[in-house]
């Protein structure tokens, strides 16, 4: 294990970034990420790389655009209120198919908020947060080890599917520092070439049309469908999870990110107090594991889903098992982050409840 | 186990490199470790405290609601996280700023003249690797040998003056501990 260094999760994501060969970083400061721009302000320029600290987040946003139009390795990352102001050029890079990779280290909302740790922007990640009929691809990585491999596979996934892709950390996990290994990226042989689709040197290339204006009869249901089709596939080949302690389990947390992290110290606590619980991780927000949970709610009553928001990610769990269990809350808010004994104690009061009861902690 | 630890005091004192320096040792130990800061705004001379965890077990949460140890550097620190130690747990604070005694019954203490050793050696600003050094050596949570080596990584660059009283405010810190 000697070949680890200590890093913090900002700085894990922009050293990730910087050895996937992120060609264009575009930022604008907001705590609690600004450790991440501050990284790739020395490590862009050290590479001989594109860096810019934006007059804004909406410019940043649209230099994005720019950037991954004619073939760039792009990235952008804020918090919360900066990701809300990036949502229009977001839609409009998933409508024209632009690869994009994109950080949220998520803090108190709603409005400016406040800076402490936060889950709350769950539905703004995974309900495409602009407008229009359109997916981004979420990973919510639990460690600063996973911020780091998670930013090669984001990439990775954007360049594949023409798509934006994004991690949605909070501000424990980009403030906190662990261990890591720095290991080497590998870029997939069969990732497909940009060539057909970037725009180039006028002087030598054909003109090529890139919009998300289409409005002609029936045109953008055809391009929507066009996505659709990309977004099946995504569901189909891209979901990725954890699962813990399943096997004998009588009830289920379901938690990500830093929430993840406090429940499995309290699922082991409830073990040792004989409890059969168990964990299960979802490590793709979108695409959310679906049919997964679907089978574990065949044998399992109670699912408790711990989050740091106040009821965001309940609602795909419950979307994901169809009524078959009763689906619990454990929500904290606005820099409220669970308890591991707290989670115990609800454990054990919904254990002792019956009927169609659902508990909750607030 | 004595492996949740907080440090705490006020801004400008080296809390946070303290807390780095316990994880970067921990690492070093081929441990598990997390570090955790408060972050925002902070100033010199307002309150300022991390949490480290060192263990030989995967870390789950990096979270610390009752620390095993807390290393006290000023008084506001002590009246805020006295309470808060797990019962039989550690308080070492810094009797050079601190003029009361800790009123817990169910701890244990050891009362650490942090800035004062600090001053022997020549440098008050090395106040908080005297605390390091008491603490190492009294739970051996990582070794005084891999902090003084943790500070070649975690402060490198730094002038070798610098580094030289820090070592030396480790090791009376370990001295005063043993």
């Amino acid at each position: 294990m000697s070949d680890r260094v200590l890093m913090k999760g900002n700085e894990a994501i922009g050293e990730a970034a910087v050895q996937a060969g992120c060609q264009c970083y575009f930022g604008y400061p907001i705590t609690p990420q600004n450790e991440l721009t501050a990284y790739m302000s020395k490590r862009m320029i050290e590479e001989g790389r594109v860096f810019i600290q934006s007059e804004s987040e909406i410019a940043a946003i649209n230099m994005c655009f720019g950037a991954a139009a004619v073939g760039m390795r792009t990235m952008t990352s804020s918090s919360g209120p900066g990701i809300s102001l990036k949502q229009e050029g977001i839609s409009y890079m998933a409508g024209a198919e632009l690869p994009m990779f994109f950080v949220n280290v998520m803090r108190g909302g709603p409005g400016l908020g406040n800076i402490a740790p936060s889950q709350a922007d769950y539905f703004q990640c995974t309900r495409g947060g602009g407008h229009g009929d359109y997916r981004t691809v979420v990973y919510a990585p639990s460690d600063v080890q996973e911020l780091y491999d998670y930013t090669f596979l984001g990439f990775d996934t954007a360049d594949r599917y023409r798509i934006p892709t994004m991690i949605a950390a909070d501000g424990i996990l980009g403030q906190m520092m662990e261990p890591l290994v720095l290991t080497e990226y590998k870029q997939p042989t069969d990732l497909p070439s940009k060539q057909p689709w970037q725009l180039g040197d006028p002087s030598t290339q054909e003109p090529i049309w890139m919009t998300s204006v289409h409005l002609g009869e029936g045109k953008l249901e055809a391009h929507n469908l066009k996505l659709q089709k990309k977004h099946d596939l995504i569901e189909a080949n891209e979901v990725r999870y954890e699962e813990t302690m399943l096997d004998d389990a009588e009830i289920v947390i379901v938690a990500y990110g830093t929430s993840a992290r406090v429940a499995k110290a309290a699922m082991l606590k409830a073990r040792e107090a004989g409890i059969k619980v168990g964990m299960f991780r979802p490590i793709t927000l979108w695409p959310f594991p679906n049919p997964q949970l679907n089978a574990l709610a065949d044998r399992i009553d109670n699912f408790l889903t711990v989050e740091m928001s106040l009821g965001q990610m309940i609602e795909d769990v419950r979307l994901a098992t169809c009524g078959k269990a009763r689906i619990h809350l454990h929500g904290r808010t606005a820099g409220g982050v669970p308890v591991e004994d707290d989670i115990v104690d609800q454990l054990k009061k919904i254990l002792a409840s019956k009927g169609d009861e659902i508990i909750r902690n607030f | 186990m004595n492996n949740k630890i907080r440090c705490a005091g006020f801004g400008g004192q080296g809390i946070v490199l303290m807390g780095k320096l316990l994880a970067q040792a921990g690492m070093m130990e081929d441990k598990h470790t997390t570090f955790f800061p408060q972050y925002g705004a902070a100033m010199r001379g307002g309150t300022a405290n991390c949490n480290v965890i060192v263990s030989d077990d995967d870390v789950a949460s990096p979270m610390v609601e009752t620390p095993d140890v807390i290393l006290i550097m000023n008084g506001p620190s002590l009246d805020k996280f006295e309470p808060v130690v797990k019962s039989g747990g550690w308080i070492f604070y810094n009797t050079s700023l601190i003029d009361r005694e800790v009123e817990r019954d169910d701890v244990q203490v050891v009362k650490v003249p942090a800035n004062e050793i600090a001053d022997e050696v020549g440098s008050t600003r090395s106040a908080n690797m005297v605390m390091l050094g008491a603490v190492a050596e009294k739970l051996g949570v990582v070794k005084v040998d891999t902090l003084i080596k943790a500070l070649d990584v975690t402060l490198h660059g730094k002038g070798e003056k610098l580094m030289n009283l820090n070592r030396e405010a480790m090791k009376r810190g370990a001295a005063l501990a043993a």
